[in-house]
């Protein structure tokens, strides 16, 4: 197996962009990736592009082919393959890149994230959501995808000592966060008061608990690190790239609070890198909604269970704590453009490892890992970076 | 929009609880799998029939739902264990401020959603409190 690194990322605004369409997003996004990779395409051996649902969301499915066509790559008939996991599309897209490049089949690969939520309805897209997990025992009774997270949620507070305030404390951080990074959804800082007073969605679950809906993209290059200095003076270094699966209905789990794949997915990551978890310096984890953070946290191993939200509580995670979680803003604000999250979550890895993360820059960062969520845990990916 | 075929097949188990059991370890399924995990090929795999009484492991109420359940908020929607073992998920019949971890509950038969004005009316189960 070959080390492998990333020599460009690109990323585009998130928010509501009705002024966009889903080819306008992922050509944005992969045009910026190439530039800063400062390569001009003919180079890409393939494309790994993850989306949840263009089927349900513009009524287009194809979407590999349609990527490498509008990207100007059809001519050169380049490998380009949609990855589909729900939610932990991109994160999946990411590793199956990394795959092709570490087995040395493919040299220069793309791997993106793209997703274009708006064009339907908030009802359509909920119910479209609501694919991530059990359609037929799940989604037929009712059940929203919120409505899933809030029983993750009733099941912790009933067992672990997590206050009303600390679950509020995650939104109020990661907007903090959101509001230091230029292509975050939501520019504006929170308070407790803001969570607490929003409407409820799914008990107990409110509005600011929860990530919106999103339009956006996300592109990364990756290389064979002994090729990558042709390209970058600033390679960051994949040290591993872990995946696992869980059962797809919540009601199966062996136990509700705790992501079985979350944890199975950590822990191959830190073997593969060779790791534990005090060497990270920052994490990106997948907060679709403000428990799924704070179980994130524990079942990755960063401490024990039923303690993340006095963590929170005390700022270990705030981005001037101990370990800085979603320095993007993660889902919660940056926003959640469900295909493209797990591209993103490896732009903001790589943009702070080269020192170029701006207002919200954590000083020294070497290694970051991301964690990405399909459905309410039946998909994991968890990738380690460093310099 | 989902077919008559594709909500037919499933009656028995949406009406009635049919889930299965596989004799080999005795494990119960509910909803039913034609595969054992624990014994796979070597497991066997029977129908059983759920008289659905059991308990609520967790629960919430939806106040925001999809299009098709838009019209029902709030409801409690809930994770329910089977005496036998097996959890699945379904909406409770009770008052928001009723429900309970632990709670006893028991099925009842009940209108789950439908397919427009002129689709498929789906029907299920539901679950109810059960002797508090």
């Amino acid at each position: 197996m070959r080390d492998v690194a990333v020599i460009g990322i690109g990323c585009t605004p998130f928010g509501e962009k009705w002024g966009s369409s889903f080819r306008d997003l992922f050509v944005q996004a992969g045009t910026l990736a190439l530039e800063d990779a400062g390569i001009s395409g003919e180079e890409i051996g393939a494309m790994y592009v993850g989306n949840m649902s263009a089927g349900r969301f513009i009524e287009q499915e194809h979407i590999g082919a349609l990527i490498a066509d509008y990207s100007g790559l059809a001519t050169g008939h380049i490998a380009s393959t949609r990855v589909e996991a729900a939610c932990a599309s991109g994160g999946l897209s990411f590793r199956q890149a990394f795959i092709a490049v570490a087995s040395g089949i493919e040299d220069i690969v793309v791997a993106a994230g793209v997703e274009k939520m708006t064009d339907v309805g908030a009802g359509a897209s909920v119910d479209a959501l609501a694919g991530a997990a059990d359609r037929e025992w799940e989604g037929f009774v009712g059940a929203t995808f919120p409505g899933l997270y809030a029983m993750i949620a009733t099941d912790y507070m009933n067992r672990y000592p997590l206050t009303r305030e600390q679950l509020a404390q995650v939104a109020v951080k990661n907007h903090y966060n959101g509001a230091r990074n230029p292509i975050a959804q939501f520019s504006q800082e929170i308070t407790i008061e803001t969570v607490l007073s929003s409407s409820l969605v799914a008990d107990p679950l409110r509005l600011f608990d929860c990530s919106p809906i999103t339009d956006g993209a996300a592109a990364v290059v990756l290389a064979p690190l002994e090729q990558a200095r042709e390209y970058t003076d600033t390679p960051v270094r994949v040290l591993a790239s872990a995946q696992a699966s869980d059962t797809i209905a919540l009601h199966d789990r062996r136990d509700i609070s705790t992501l079985d794949a979350t944890v199975a997915a950590g822990r191959r990551a830190f073997s593969m890198a060779g790791l534990s978890p005090r060497d990270i310096d920052l994490v990106e984890v997948h907060d679709c909604f403000t428990i799924a953070e704070i179980c994130a946290i524990e079942d990755l191993g960063f401490c024990r269970k039923g303690e993340a939200g006095k963590l929170t509580w005390e700022g270990v995670t705030a981005l001037d704590g101990d370990l800085p979680v979603n320095t993007s803003g993660g889902l919660k604000a940056c926003g959640h453009p469900v295909g493209a999250t797990g591209i993103k979550q490896v732009c903001e890895i790589v943009s702070q490892l080269r020192g170029e993360a701006g207002k919200r820059q954590v000083d020294g960062a070497r290694v970051g890992m991301t964690h990405n969520v399909g459905g309410t845990g039946a998909t994991v990916a968890v990738h380690v970076l460093g310099v | 929009m989902s077919s008559v075929a594709r909500f037919w097949r499933k009656i028995p188990q949406r009406y009635n609880l049919v889930g299965t059991k596989c004799t080999t370890c005795g494990r119960y399924f509910f909803p039913p799998r034609s595969l054992c995990p624990d014994c796979r090929r070597a497991g066997k795999i029977q129908e059983y029939r759920f008289p659905g009484s059991g308990k609520v492991v967790t629960y919430t109420v939806i106040r925001t739902a999809s299009e098709q359940f838009e019209q029902m908020t709030p409801y409690v929607l809930a994770i329910v264990q089977f005496d036998e073992g097996p959890r699945l998920t379904a909406q409770l019949v009770c008052r928001s401020d009723e429900v309970r971890i632990g709670m006893r509950v028991r099925p009842v038969f009940r209108r789950i959603s439908a397919d427009g004005e002129s689709g498929v009316i789906h029907y299920g189960t539901k679950f109810v409190p059960d002797g508090q």
